[in-house]
């Protein structure tokens, strides 16, 4: 693809290194869609798996000494915890989209703040519970 | 700044337009991801509960299996087979292919049916063997 031409592209306000770049002002374009497609692809085998395990549990009840049977199996705990990285990470880059696109009042970095924070805290409770359960 | 002039017009909303395919998958895609998210609070609270107590996980045990925590349950269900099936049309998307509309109203169609179906064989496979 050719760089296109603006006219501040030839100006010396900006460096020969921003300019090969070509990114602008905005100085990242491709981050967050590359995270989100990569996490969309780990979903789709973890969930398949997650929605078959809870049918399992749920097919025998799913009392407590089954949870802990299911989770002291190495390969679930393992899974599990793929599951909750991958989800929250895509859940987070998904809600920061949907506050990007409607949200304009100074609600708006508070909101980011709390999907961030509150994906962030929700992920590190279940990675731990499943670890305690586990081990 | 912006409250002291009166309110710029705004351009027609959801109300007016006709309902099209491309819409109503985008419209859905988004709708089902923020119920995911919300959906997914269920999780975190069995995975706590079933590492805090037996009692705590019997909370959440009888909150699943009432009929409040049931409607829940099919409601994730149903927006995580649809979220599956558009997110995936959105990754072939990403290559460039079935961008035209004829593709769209072919692909939304069967999305629709295919996630209505696994909902559906879900949860009689689960009352089935439950």
């Amino acid at each position: 693809m050719t760089q296109q031409k603006y006219k501040w592209n030839d100006t010396p306000f900006k460096g020969p290194m921003a300019r090969a770049r070509g990114l602008g002002s905005a100085h990242d374009g491709l981050h967050h869609w590359k995270a989100q497609k990569l996490t969309a692809v780990a979903n789709i085998p973890l969930v398949l798996w997650g929605v078959w395990s809870a049918m399992t549990l749920a097919a025998t009840g799913a009392s407590i000494e089954t949870v802990y049977g299911f989770f002291h199996q190495p390969v679930n705990a393992i899974l599990m915890i793929l599951f909750i990285v991958s989800v929250f990470y895509h859940m987070a880059l998904g809600l920061q989209v949907v506050i990007e696109d409607y949200v304009h009042s100074c609600k708006k970095p508070m909101l980011l703040m709390l999907v961030k924070l509150g994906t962030t805290a929700l992920a590190l409770a279940s990675i731990f519970s499943v670890l305690k359960i586990a081990l | 700044m912006a409250s002291s002039l009166p309110p710029r017009p705004l351009s027609p909303h959801l109300q007016i337009w006709r309902w099209t395919m491309n819409m109503a998958l985008s419209i859905f895609h988004r709708v089902s991801g923020v119920g995911l998210s919300v959906g997914t609070l269920m999780l975190v609270w069995m995975l706590v509960a079933a590492a805090t107590d037996e009692e705590s996980y019997k909370c959440f045990l009888d909150f699943a299996t009432s009929w409040v925590g049931q409607v829940c349950l099919f409601g994730w269900t149903a927006a995580l087979y649809y979220h599956l099936c558009s997110g995936v049309r959105h990754l072939i998307m990403d290559t460039g292919a079935m961008i035209t509309i004829p593709a769209t109203q072919k692909a939304g169609f069967v999305i629709f049916v295919v996630s209505i179906a696994l909902t559906l064989s879900t949860w009689g496979c689960l009352k089935y063997f439950y």
